[in-house]
């Protein structure tokens, strides 16, 4: 410590509120800790029983569900500062993080705001503003370019909200044609994501890399770019996969690189952590993008190659403590780390594309192999988790469906993509359909371990061949083998009757025992008896038994041992092994002929709002049809008629918010008769 | 705590003889089973099928808890006889919603289920068995009534299948019909008499006569579904509680029935921990001599049927042909007889009887291992008066109280088999081992006597005594009464309740206790006059 820091700081923090939820939040909690600094969470009614929640050492209600009602209240974060006694408020990201009144109104109450100037944030808030600040540092910057006198030759083009992140309010323009409705539709988003409708254009540079310097600035004039991170592989413009440091750089151009985001960060004295985000072309050009103007999401893979605790650090400026000495730090980064963002999303075919389809319900399960540090640091190489759900959490319509970072830390890039696949590879993720295939597939990926890792990543080399699933047909099959063993083995267990005899013992053996699973469009049905001489299923020849328990299953397979990790959760069966993991349905023994749904059925493809009705009950529609649109995770799904025939059941309007599954209407060929025996029967 | 020790030594050439012998007739016993498995034949399994059914015991695998054991009885019914091995129903003990439940299944691929003398024998038995252990029947029905030509044996016997429906239901024990075809005539009175009736609709047919009978009897015209049809019953007569949309549905509703029993076992629970033998049951296949004149130490089966091998013999010392002691079989404590060297003395018989007193005094059922050739013969046991103490331990036997289980494992001769609790004892039930034999003597005796007799007839009538014919009358007598006194001809006669693997010994005797724990166990101190 140099000898001109005070032995106390200034401003000491005491107690931190941290306006946010999830992973971020906890983050923050576990950094306030180490540091002996008391903490105050808030949280959202659907967040009531999120894991941030009972970590601080106070959390207050923020009554409502959408961060409208919650965590964008900043009068009501406010107060619950004052009412946790907390002495300074962390925004964490998202959320409030970048807005300017709120970190002004964060110091009017007298708290302190762990964050940059409120001006810092202004000035850096407008994308059009920033970058003319930028261009007059010196630092580069792409044109901006009058959308009224756009040629062709200025194609392609990217319209963006000015105010815009995450991928929201961006329009990439190929045609002339096209920039009308790109303008109006990107300012039409970012009006309603952001309230400021502001779009500009500038050159779209298509297999860009996305490189970003983080830097750290204190009040006494120190500012250090910490390190650069490569943030390149994106869908959607969202990041998916990051790390530190960039393939793409060298020596020279990381000179460059940081020497640019001083620069940056100088010209808007800037003061904590924040990030200058960079477009590079394929010959080592590079261009300011925007600054963010606080902790970005993948500040763990900085963290590791540096060796420092980024919070801690914001903490400390936000006391007024200067940077230790920033020229002494590492020159060179520490190894390497990889960060991936796994959520609960999955890509689906949607019309002749795919898309990516949030997924929404309970995790019954995240855990991740070897982790050895959560929310820090590991002590050595290893693996990271910053995670906001645990097991039994939801995940609602709310929120960002992330949920978990997993950073892994090597010695080199290879080392730890290596072990990141792993882990990954091997994590049990139950309950919801992730991203966890396709990151693994990523990390996997020859030109990925090669470095070439552009914006176009994820299109050049198959969305759909980078998300198939890492178990095969025969991970499936043997999977559902060691699912119907371990029921079985649950049903012994919880008999009442002769609970200590065989498993399905007979005398007289004449049927096999039968289990039916879906996974997808499979069905697998399982046909096994247990006998003295050990497993007989039909369908598994050189398959053998060696041990089924509730929830671990081992079977020689050909001659090679393989164990099986079996969870039974409502309705779902999960089974982790080392050929994959596979979800499974496990279908009923019998139907109850009143609870099957109708041919023809439209069911709600997941839990969302009506958004309107083009149909009425009786009319004539043509399979393909759209008959009605649902609003769910703020994207539209239409809702087609699977059949030719007559709307015989319409069960929503308008404005109704629907579960998933639900029946939303019917139809039914239209020559046939109103009378079902089987549903007449049934309801006897 | 007194674990068994076993002198066996599974490399010996005897022990490798046995086991082989015992393997070849599990063989012969399988292939029997395979005749019960195939009903009425590729033939009618195939055209049931095509009909969208279930086969008896596809209904029965559905309607039992998933991954539960079954104990399937009588399997070899009518073997032997010219009916189809089986019988033509299926039944067993299935658990059922955790109840353990009587089954009653037709095979409607054996002349559309129709009944026959011997499938008759083997429901009442069933019913037999399901009355006395307290357990709730399901009868499966789709059945086309008596066999018309075996009339005779089955219309008088089998009304009391009915009777015993009705009194079930008095009993507090439900019962529970799940129509899945015909049930005419008199077979209407299977779901008539039930306490709950499920009809598969479209498929169920009851009715007391069918269109040609009523055109005959009245002139009126009519049809199976307004006769008997599921819907009708349903919605008209009041018959069916429920209507099912098809078989998978019948019998989710029967599941769902038993579910609201709320049953309670009266018996006493087992204990929740314990341990399997400590030998293991896989050397029961060579313990048992394949020439049953070579006696065996039953201890040597006990080690290897009771939980941690573990058995306290009573009365060790004194009348050590039969073995008498205390173990438990699945969590149950039970009394075990066992014959060790054949032969019934007065000692043995008068162990027996206060080893059945003791059992009575402390409510434990009892276990017989049957390997006997009888009460000892001769002039000297006779002045002793084994009479006087057979009798007392067939006394004891037949007043006892506690339930009963029989296992024959190797000979089960003469008196033995009464003193022994054989099947005329009432044994809850009663197991045979393929090396078991059974008979009022061994066929070579038993010849033996006749040559005797009829040597004495001859010498009485001053005739010459033709060697060559007695050899001849020997040989077809020993012939007879071998194949008679084998496990497969008295299974055909349901003078047991199946062929059982020695394997399966631990787990038919644990299933068979559990259920005889529905009804109450409880001894007696009422015996008839003892001759002492």
């Amino acid at each position: 410590m140099s000898s001109q820091s005070p032995a106390v700081p200034v401003n000491q923090i005491t107690n931190v509120l941290v306006a946010n939820r999830g992973e971020i939040a906890r983050r923050v909690f576990r950094t306030c800790a180490e540091l002996g600094i008391a903490s105050a969470a808030v949280y959202s009614d659907a967040d009531a029983d999120s894991p941030h929640v009972p970590e601080a050492s106070a959390a207050v209600r923020l009554p409502g569900d959408t961060p409208g009602d919650t965590y964008l209240r900043s009068d009501l974060v406010i107060d619950a500062a004052r009412a946790c006694g907390a002495d300074a408020i962390h925004p964490g990201y998202g959320f409030l993080s970048e807005n300017a009144e709120f970190a002004r109104a964060v110091t009017d109450a007298g708290l302190t705001w762990i964050g940059p100037p409120s001006a810092a944030i202004e000035a850096m808030g407008s994308k059009v503003e920033s970058k003319r600040i930028m261009a007059e540092a010196g630092v580069p910057v792409l044109a901006e370019l009058d959308p009224a006198d756009v040629t062709e030759a200025d194609l392609p083009l990217l319209a963006k909200a000015s105010a815009g992140g995450g991928g929201r309010g961006m329009r990439v323009v190929h045609a002339l044609d096209e920039l009308p409705d790109a303008v109006a539709g990107a300012k039409a988003e970012a009006g309603s994501a952001f309230g400021d409708s502001t779009v500009f254009c500038e050159r779209y540079v298509d297999t860009g890399r996305h490189i970003e310097v983080q830097v750290l600035a204190d009040n006494h004039g120190s500012v250090w770019a910490v390190g650069e991170r490569e943030c390149s592989i994106q869908r959607r413009h969202q990041k998916v996969v990051e790390e530190a440091p960039s393939p793409f750089v060298d020596e020279r151009m990381r000179a460059e690189l940081f020497d640019a985001a001083r620069k940056a960060a100088g010209a808007i004295d800037y003061r904590g952590a924040g990030t200058v985000e960079f477009l590079a072309t394929a010959d080592g050009e590079f261009f300011f993008l925007e600054m963010n103007t606080r902790l970005q999401v993948e500040h763990p893979v900085t963290e590791c190659t540096a060796g420092i605790d980024l919070v801690a650090e914001q903490i400390r400026i936000a006391e007024g403590q200067r940077l230790t000495d920033p020229d002494a730090r590492a020159e060179r980064p520490n190894g390497h780390a990889i960060e991936v963002r796994l959520y609960a999303e999955t890509v689906v075919p949607a019309g002749d594309g795919l898309e990516w389809q949030p997924q929404s319900g309970p995790v019954h399960r995240l855990r991740v192999p070897r982790v050895t540090a959560e929310f820090a640091l590991p002590p050595r190489f290893g693996v990271r988790l910053d995670s906001g759900v645990g097991d039994g959490s939801v995940v609602g319509v709310h929120y960002d469906p992330m949920l978990a970072k997993v950073i892994s830390w090597a010695p080199s890039r290879a080392e730890a993509a290596r072990a990141l696949a792993t882990a990954l590879a091997e994590a049990s993720v139950h309950g919801l359909a992730t991203n966890r295939d396709l990151l693994v597939n990523i990390l996997r990926h020859p030109a990925f371990l090669a470095g070439e890792t552009d914006t176009a990543f994820l299109t050049r080399h198959d969305l759909a061949t980078l998300a198939s699933p890492l178990a095969g047909e025969e991970a499936h099959r043997l999977s559902a083998l060691a699912a119907a063993l371990s029921a079985a083995s649950i049903n012994r267990d919880r008999a009442t009757v002769l609970r200590g005899l065989p498993s399905g013992w007979r005398n007289v053996a004449s049927q096999p025992q039968r289990k039916s699973f879906t996974a997808g469009e499979r069905t697998y049905q399982v046909e096994y008896r247990l006998t003295r001489s050990g497993l007989h299923a039909a369908e598994y020849a050189g398959v053998d038994l060696v041990h089924a328990g509730p929830d671990n299953v081992t079977l020689t397979v050909h001659g090679v041992r393989r164990n099986f990790e079996v969870a039974h959760h409502p309705g779902l069966i999960c089974v982790d092994s080392p050929l994959g993991p596979v979800a499974l349905r496990p279908l009923p023994r019998f139907t109850d002929p009143e609870a099957t749904v109708a041919e023809g059925s439209m069911l709600a493809p997941m839990p969302g709002a009506v958004l309107r009705v083009a149909v009425q009950r009786g009319e004539h529609v043509t399979a393909g049809q759209p008959v009605l649109w649902l609003e769910a995770m703020k994207m539209e799904h239409q809702v087609t008629a699977p059949t030719d025939g007559v709307v015989s059941e319409l069960n929503v309007e308008a404005g109704q918010q629907v579960d998933l599954g639900a029946v939303l209407a019917v139809v039914r060929p239209a020559d046939e008769q109103d009378h079902n025996p089987r549903q007449e029967a049934g309801t006897s | 705590m007194t674990v068994l020790k076993s002198m066996v030594d599974t490399s010996a050439e005897e022990f490798v003889t046995n086991r082989d012998a015992m393997l070849s007739k599990l063989d012969e016993v399988e292939g029997e089973h395979a005749k019960a498995i195939e009903g009425g034949g590729a033939k009618y399994v195939a055209r049931h099928k095509e009909r969208g059914k279930l086969l008896a015991r596809e209904r029965i695998e559905l309607l039992i808890d998933e991954d539960s054991p079954f104990l399937e009885l009588s399997p070899l019914a009518a073997w032997g006889s010219e009916y189809r091995v089986g019988g033509s129903v299926v039944v067993g003990i299935g658990v059922v919603e955790g109840v353990e439940c009587m089954l009653i299944a037709n095979d409607p691929t054996v002349k559309g289920g129709a009944t026959n003398p011997w499938g008759l024998k083997k429901s009442l038995r069933a019913a037999e068995i399901a009355e006395r252990n307290r357990l709730p029947v399901i009868h499966l029905v789709e059945s086309g009534g008596a066999d018309l030509p075996a009339q005779k044996e089955i219309f008088i016997p089998g009304g009391r299948t009915f009777h015993n429906l009705t009194r079930s239901s008095a009993q507090r024990v439900p019962t529970v019909s799940l129509v899945f075809g015909s049930s005419t005539a008199g077979g209407a009175y299977l779901p008539g008499m039930s306490d709950y009736v499920v009809m598969v609709a479209e498929q169920a047919k009851v009715f007391l006569g069918g269109p040609p009978l009523v055109k005959m009897a009245t002139g009126e015209e009519s049809d199976d579904e307004s006769l008997g049809g599921a819907e009708m019953h349903a919605r008209s007569s009041g018959l069916a509680d429920f209507l099912a949309v098809d078989e998978e549905d019948a019998i989710r509703i029967g599941r769902s029935i038993v579910r609201r029993f709320n049953w309670d076992k009266l018996g006493p629970e087992p204990r929740r921990e314990y341990t399997g033998p400590y030998y293991d049951p896989e050397e029961l296949l060579g313990v048992v001599p394949n020439d049953l004149k070579v006696p065996f130490d039953p201890k040597e089966v006990i080690a290897r049927v009771v939980d941690g091998s573990d058995f306290d013999e009573f009365k060790p010392l004194y009348g050590n042909s039969l073995v008498t002691g205390w173990a438990d079989i699945h969590g149950y404590p039970v009394g075990i007889l066992a014959n060790a060297r054949g032969v019934l003395f007065s000692e043995e018989s008068q162990k027996a009887t206060q080893f059945i007193q003791l059992a009575n005094q402390t409510d434990t059922p009892l276990v017989f291992l049957h390997n006997t050739t009888g009460y000892m013969v001769g002039k000297e046991y006779e002045q002793l008066g084994i009479i006087k103490h057979g009798a007392m331990m067939i006394n004891a036997v037949s007043n006892s109280t506690v339930p009963h289980i029989s296992v024959l494992m190797g000979a089960s001769y003469g008196a033995g088999h009464y003193g022994m609790c054989g099947r005329a004892y009432d044994p809850r039930f009663l197991f045979a081992w393929p090396s078991a034999k059974s008979a009022v003597m061994g066929p070579q005796q038993l010849a033996g006597v006749l040559s005797i007799v009829a040597r004495e007839s001859a010498a009485g009538r001053g005739e010459t005594y033709d060697e060559d014919n007695d050899a001849a009358m020997r040989q077809a007598v020993e012939q007879q009464i071998e194949a008679e006194s084998l496990p497969m001809f008295l299974s055909g006669m349901l003078y047991d309740d199946g062929i059982i693997d020695p394997r399966d010994t631990r787990t038919v005797l644990g299933m068979s206790l559990s259920s005889i724990h529905n009804a109450e166990v409880r001894g007696t101190d009422r015996f008839g006059v003892f001759r002492m």
